[in-house]
């Protein structure tokens, strides 16, 4: 028996996997730069009502047992379908990544890994369940084969209808699928079912699953997360990276906050880039009540100081569905560069969700807000050299006075013990006497 | 009103919950409110009502209203272009002395201003998502003490919008089959709070009438509705009030009552030019 199981992982999609220990979203660890479990990213293009969506599937698995179901608002022509460029998504995780200053990491944060052991599980659309599809009123509106991927548009009288069609078809859905696919159905709204047709996937000698991506005109602006967190095991993070033509993109129905930046850091953490960064996002998100999305990055894509990675190409962004830009100049922008007018504004945000604190969709929109914004983390080194002079007294009372300030900082940043931060900063006293009372309720 | 309570002018208070909202907001939720954007705000819209107070009235000038508009666009109001806050200060309290319909203005301040600069430009923008929802209890407390307060003068506007616009959020549930935690995340939006309590009540500019301001707050409830759940316009109720505005003066064609006044011993004889339907 194919049993397949709905696995949650993207926003709007849900990956449909193979059996319940196959479950998705294992961290493989491998260093400090994978950051995130249960992770996954979209680019949303958006100018008016047009809409372009990228979505990334970091799926490590059997590619037979791949498949995901996606809502979308309006009927999809072949056309509109594309498969997209993995490395492109790369270079704009890399350029919008929180950075540590002085040592342009390329790539603290990044995107994450799934694993997935499953058993094969292949999936059908076959002549027999199109009759069946008929009975259940369940439409395929249309099929396709793009790149390594068929694909469905479906749309259906009712959820149930539409819920036995994707059972009868090997997809195991969740308890509470039905209701979020009627709810989706009411809407007008229609599934987009995508799956790995394996022939073609040989033929692109590709062996990961590059992303998908669709262009529709429509005038919501949102990213449906609801079907994402239907078997979710707790929280998932998504990075959703919008490039608009105006300004900064921002939630209206949750809080959009701005990751606390500019800030000095031991210089330890350099060390620890990773392991400073998740933690403190872990305890930004208790702080919002666990209903923030926080912004990482803002600014226009023609520029960056300093540059986490070269702002994107013409082309790159192009392929991403910037479909206002000029033709190709050959011109790229440059590192560190002055502006260049390309009227291309990225945004990063990054939300950890589950049902419980996310109940809706995101719903979005564009500000008029250009001002840039960057997580942006400071590590100062200290002279190594000898003191040579009278000042060198007061730059070391000095400096004292600074590494204290800035354990204190990460202290309050991670939540991790200010005397275990004091310890690894050489030179710096390990316990400061500090009132008896500090420490009652702290 | 019971004339054993002396009476306080209900603005002074609006002026305090609003001043705490921008200084909490700042300080604490990061609204982003840029400081030259509040200053460019507050003194424009108080230059224009001396101008206006001057140049079109026989009244004397009374700062209160202006203020209340500036804090209320401070507050809603969005943009990081300084020239564009200081003409929205210009077009809410000029669209006071200039649309006036039988002697009482058509618009609410604040939210024609908001309305029209956002359509007008995209540099400006209504951050309705910037509360957090710890910080709607405490706007629903100060909300329902202002009624308590003013004695829930003309506070049917408040209540039938909240009322109605609820009912419809949680009619829509019903209808798709979404959990109740969908409208009440939706009815916890500090923005749509403040509109309810701060911005749709505005007793100038809401029919004179008990029965016009149900319908009133029905109509601007259901056109909110049908911008932001069917046309996907975020902020539906803020461009709806600026829709439904100019239909006050058919509304109080309709059911005839006394123009408000914000200081009951001016009596109605002293409006600003205006003639009182009684």
């Amino acid at each position: 028996m194919r049993s397949l199981v709905l696995v949650s992982v993207t926003l709007l999609t849900f990956f449909v996997g193979a059996t319940a220990q196959a479950f998705c979203g294992f961290y493989v660890a491998k260093a400090d730069s994978e950051l995130f479990n249960e992770a996954s990213q979209v680019v949303l293009v958006r100018d008016g009502k047009r809409t372009v969506i990228t979505m990334v599937n970091d799926f490590k698995g059997d590619v037979s047992e791949f498949a995901m179901v996606v809502p979308v608002p309006t009927f999809i022509e072949r056309e509109q379908i594309n498969v997209g460029n993995q490395a492109v998504v790369d270079h704009l995780d890399a350029y919008t990544a929180p950075r540590l200053v002085e040592y342009f990491d390329s790539d603290p944060c990044h995107r994450v890994v799934y694993e997935m052991a499953a058993p094969s599980a292949r999936m059908d659309f076959d002549e027999a369940a199109v009759r069946r599809q008929k009975s259940l009123g369940v439409t395929v509106e249309a099929s396709y084969t793009v790149g390594e991927y068929d694909i469905l548009i479906l749309s259906a009288k009712e959820s149930d209808g539409l819920i036995r069609w994707l059972n009868e078809n090997q997809y195991r859905i969740p308890a509470g699928a039905e209701r979020v696919i009627g709810s989706y159905l009411k809407q007008g709204m229609r599934f987009f079912v995508a799956k790995v047709n394996l022939e073609e996937q040989q033929k692109s000698g590709f062996s990961n699953l590059r992303p998908l991506q669709v262009a529709f005109e429509s005038e919501k602006f949102m990213l449906p997360i609801r079907l994402g967190t239907l078997n979710a095991k707790g929280k998932q993070d998504m990075y959703v990276y919008t490039l608009t033509r105006t300004g900064r993109v921002e939630t209206t129905n949750y809080r959009t906050v701005r990751l606390p930046s500019n800030v000095e850091l031991p210089v330890h953490v350099k060390g620890q880039f990773g392991d400073f960064y998740r933690t403190m996002f872990a305890k930004q998100t208790e702080l919002a009540n666990e209903r923030g999305v926080f912004l990482e990055y803002a600014w226009d894509m023609a520029w960056c100081d300093p540059c986490a990675a070269d702002p994107l190409t013409a082309d790159e962004l192009r392929s991403l569905g910037v479909f206002w830009l000029d033709k190709p100049t050959g011109n790229s922008p440059r590192r560190g560069m002055a502006p260049q007018a390309q009227n291309v504004f990225v945004t990063r945000l990054h939300v950890r969700y589950d049902a419980e604190h996310f109940p809706e969709d995101l719903m979005l929109q564009e500000t008029g807000d250009r001002e840039n914004f960057q997580g942006r983390y400071i590590v100062r080194h200290a002279f190594e050299g000898a003191d040579t002079c009278g000042m060198a007294e007061e730059y070391r009372a000095s400096l004292i006075e600074r590494q204290e300030r800035e354990a204190k900082m990460l202290a309050s940043l991670t939540g991790w013990d200010i005397n275990d931060i004091r310890a690894q900063i050489p030179g710096l006293p390990q316990q400061v006497d500090e009132p008896w009372w500090k420490t009652i309720w702290n | 009103m019971s004339p054993r309570i002396p009476f306080i002018d209900p603005r002074y208070y609006q002026i305090a919950v609003l001043s705490t909202l921008v200084v909490y907001g700042t300080t604490t939720l990061g609204f982003g409110i840029h400081w030259e954007n509040a200053l460019s705000i507050v003194v424009v819209a108080l230059a224009t009502q001396y101008l206006g107070t001057v140049l079109l009235t026989r009244s004397s000038f009374d700062p209160l209203s202006a203020i209340i508009t500036s804090l209320s666009l401070t507050l809603l109001f969005r943009t990081d272009v300084a020239l564009l806050a200081a003409l929205a200060g210009f077009i809410a309290i000029a669209s006071k002395f200039v649309i006036r319909v039988r002697g009482k203005h058509v618009f609410n301040p604040a939210n024609i201003a908001i309305v029209s600069l956002m359509f007008s430009s995209d540099r400006a923008w209504i951050s309705s998502g910037q509360w957090g929802s710890t910080t709607i209890s405490a706007v629903l407390l100060i909300g329902l003490g202002l009624l308590v307060l003013t004695r829930a003068k003309r506070a049917e506007t408040t209540i039938g919008f909240l009322v109605a616009f609820s009912s419809l959020l949680l009619a829509r549930a019903v209808w798709l089959g979404d959990p109740m935690s969908i409208p009440l995340h939706q009815l916890q939006n500090g923005a749509l709070l403040v509109f309810a309590f701060f911005m749709i009540s505005d007793p100038k500019t809401t029919p004179d009438t008990a029965t016009g301001r149900w319908c009133y707050a029905a109509l601007v409830a259901a056109l909110a509705y049908v911008i932001q759940f069917v046309f996907f316009i975020p902020n539906g109720a803020v461009i709806a009030l600026a829709f439904a505005a100019p239909l006050v003066p058919l509304i109080d064609l309709l059911s005839k009552g006394l123009h408000y006044q914000w200081r009951p011993s001016t009596a109605i004889s002293q409006t600003s030019k205006g003639v009182s339907n009684a």
